[in-house]
């Protein structure tokens, strides 16, 4: 489903990725673990088309498309994810508005018949009562006044609604009680089958209990260092990730 | 001539045509004898003659103001045509006898003359220039008693209503422009609620420049009566001119005892092209006088139009109890000004306003807000609440507030807050990663930013403001 070949991308003319290669396959969970400033939310955001990243060498192939040419939009409308590590605020806009129309825009770019209001809602209230969220939350401005925990509820109903095919979570665990990761990976394995794959981006171990990843990988100065299974997230939580070497040069700090 | 239009960028403003009727005008320039034209043309009573001209005498007294936070050149007032109507048999009895070509103009701007007013539930005067074309539903309405015809016809049909009411909300020397207007005025709409009635639909005005340097100079005069309650909704096109074209309307609303008045004002007159040349100079007095207690007087704008815009729809508080509401949105891009807000003048006890502005501004847009709050001495339990937000596209762009606030009763509550913010990269690919278009991020995040003024518009004026600001703003980001 994805396929990244030696990745290389630069923020302000400092290099983040160097080197990335990662292949995942549908109906996959992965993992992505490692050290502030190894680029995991870069590598999240490059695949999701965020502006400001200067892609200088490599490649990503997502189903049949070159993903890096798409415009950000058409990568979301074919089932490309990104739950945000810091959900953005739309002042007055509400929340069943934007998930109404983003689920339009992407039924629309199947070929689908939009949803009227009517269904909308009757599809949206199953899911708000799978992952026990205050059904309020709809009628909230995207975001605004969310908590921290609220408003990673809120990105996860987002995926919810979206199905996406591949859903790359950044960091979605950090900050949350215990509870409210509890509906993250209610969130999570509720969308998990054969046919999606799952990247989670994440520094803790902790996650993992209740996500059980098929692969995980340690990413390091912009590149995967390490590849194994869920047991690497457990000898990781031991030995920390010192072991990684020495503090990139200062220019890969971001 | 589309190439031409095109290089220009002329061809964004959708209503940008001329219609090709001869025109029975006014030689350019002002002096008592155009005005006493006008008046002869007009078969007007010797008082509004006289009125005419006293404030014309009053206005050659007055300086241009220069306060306000926007530059243009100097307008030169003999150049303008003061009078310019359509040549046509006068009066016409039905949309029959109303020239095809008006008609189509119309059509295009997809004003609701024919049976579709009747679908729509809109009463439509439609002003075409200087003078009255077409009143539609004028039989329903009168039927309960209320008055809705153009200006000049009710000066001919009601001068006791006229005579009592103009200029005594705006009087004649008010200023510059407003006495400008009361010398010049051509038409606009008028319309008397009486007693106890509710009017039964929306009415609406739709107001459009067509002849070249013309200045449109209408006056439109509104009264609810004790217990009536109106709504009226009045939208704005102008055809694409390179040269500037002024309009100084005045607009005066009347609320007697628990009478109730909600006006709506869609403006989107052409804002020049993409580097500031051409557009309307649109200086505007439009104040509403709360007379009666309870009464309430309520104005929506959505300003997205001309290449400025100057102008403070007020209400005089004087009943006691009486409301003032003012909810605007100001656009400007390109090169387009606005200096907007509104006056709050509290005189009865527990007078009540609210002041919710938000500005927009885009490109090299100068967008401000200005706004007076004044409690008298008498107007105990007065309470305002005003909210000023700016929202600011790209780093050209300029937001300004001036918030001005008089105080003198102790027992008066006033409430002020200001924000100030950027569309940022940050919301714009938070949308685009759910799937939405940059175009439809954008039109997200302002209605959004507009939501408390938009859900004040009558419902189907809510939908075209928003395609409006749409528009304006498009190409706005990237």
């Amino acid at each position: 489903m994805l396929r990244i070949e030696g990745l290389h991308a630069s923020v302000a003319a400092s290099e983040v990725l160097r080197g990335v290669d990662l292949e995942v396959k549908a109906g996959e969970v992965h993992a992505i673990m490692g050290p502030n400033g190894s680029g995991k939310s870069t590598l999240a955001h490059v695949l999701a088309g965020r502006g400001g990243y200067d892609v200088t060498a490599g490649s990503v192939r997502y189903l049949d498309h070159d993903l890096l040419a798409l415009a950000p939009e058409i990568r979301a409308r074919e089932g490309v994810f990104l739950a945000f590590q810091y959900p953005v605020e739309i002042p007055g806009v509400n929340n069943a508005y934007l998930l109404k129309a983003a689920l339009n825009a992407v039924r629309r770019h199947r070929g689908e018949e939009e949803l009227d209001a009517v269904d909308f809602l009757a599809s949206v209230k199953e899911k708000l009562r799978h992952l026990e969220i205050d059904p309020r939350f709809l009628e909230r401005a995207v975001n605004e006044g969310f908590s921290g925990g609220e408003k990673k509820r809120n990105e996860i109903l987002q995926m919810a609604i979206l199905e996406p095919k591949l859903a790359i979570l950044d960091e979605t665990d950090s900050g949350l009680d215990i509870d409210a990761l509890k509906v993250v990976a209610k969130g999570v394995n509720a969308i998990r089958d054969p046919s999606r794959a799952i990247l989670l981006v994440t520094h803790y171990q902790r996650l993992l209990d209740y996500i059980v990843p098929d692969f995980v990988h340690v990413l390091a100065h912009g590149r995967v260092v390490r590849s194994g299974g869920k047991e690497l997230a457990l000898e990781l939580e031991k030995t920390g990730y010192g072991w990684v070497g020495a503090a990139p040069p200062p220019e890969a700090l971001v | 001539m589309t190439t031409t239009l095109k290089e220009l960028g002329l061809t964004d403003y959708k209503f940008g045509f001329v219609t090709d009727i001869a025109a029975d005008s006014a030689p350019p320039g002002l002096s008592e004898d155009i005005i006493r034209f006008i008046s002869a043309k007009k078969h007007e009573p010797e008082w509004l003659t006289l009125w005419r001209l006293k404030s014309y005498r009053h206005w050659l007294t007055m300086e241009e103001p220069r306060w306000a936070h926007v530059r243009y050149n100097p307008i030169d007032y003999q150049q303008i045509i003061y009078y310019s109507a359509p040549s046509q048999r006068p009066g016409p009895k039905s949309l029959a006898d109303v020239d095809p070509e008006l008609l189509k103009t119309y059509d295009r701007l997809g004003v609701p003359l024919h049976e579709r007013a009747l679908l729509a539930g809109v009463a439509v005067d439609a002003v075409f220039d200087s003078v009255s074309v077409a009143t539609t539903f004028k039989e329903k309405l009168a039927e309960l008693g209320i008055i809705f015809c153009s200006f000049s016809e009710a000066v001919q049909t009601h001068p006791a209503l006229v005579q009592k009411y103009l200029g005594s909300v705006v009087p004649q020397g008010d200023n510059f422009f407003a006495a400008l207007n009361s010398a010049v005025f051509t038409d606009g709409s008028f319309c008397y609620v009486p007693k106890g009635v509710r009017c039964p639909m929306e009415l609406s005005t739709y107001f459009r420049i067509n002849a070249a340097k013309t200045g449109q100079f209408e006056r439109t005069l509104l009264i609810a009566d004790d217990g009536a309650a109106v709504s009226y909704l009045e939208g704005c096109t102008a055809p694409m001119r390179d040269e500037n074209q002024l309009h100084a309307a005045v607009v005066e609303l009347v609320a007697l005892g628990d009478a109730h008045i909600k006006y709506s004002t869609v403006q989107n007159w052409y804002p020049g092209d993409k580097n500031g040349k051409g557009g309307i100079y649109n200086f505007v007095t439009k104040r509403g006088a709360c007379r009666g207690a309870r009464s309430k007087i309520s104005w929506t704008q959505v300003e997205t139009g001309s290449a400025i815009t100057w102008k403070y729809p007020s209400v005089i508080l004087q009943g006691d109890a009486s409301v003032g509401e003012f909810y605007s949105v100001a656009v400007t891009a390109n090169h387009q000004q606005a200096d907007t807000g509104t006056k709050m003048i509290h005189i009865g006890k527990n007078t009540a306003s609210t002041i919710i502005s938000k500005g927009i501004a885009a490109g090299f847009g100068q967008n401000a807000y200005r706004g007076l709050v004044k409690i008298q001495p008498g107007a105990d339990g007065a309470r305002n609440y005003s909210q000023c937000d700016s929202l600011l596209f790209g780093d050209k762009s300029g937001a300004h507030t001036f918030p001005y606030i008089e105080v003198k009763n102790h027992t008066a509550q006033v409430e002020h807050e200001a924000t100030t913010s950027k569309v940022s990269d940050d919301q714009l690919f938070y949308l685009r990663q759910r799937g939405l278009s940059e175009e439809d991020a954008v039109t997200m995040i302002v209605s959004g930013f507009c939501k408390q003024v938009f859900r004040n518009l009558p419902m189907e004026f809510a939908v075209e403001a928003q395609k409006l600001l749409s528009m304006s703003l498009e190409g706005a980001v990237g």
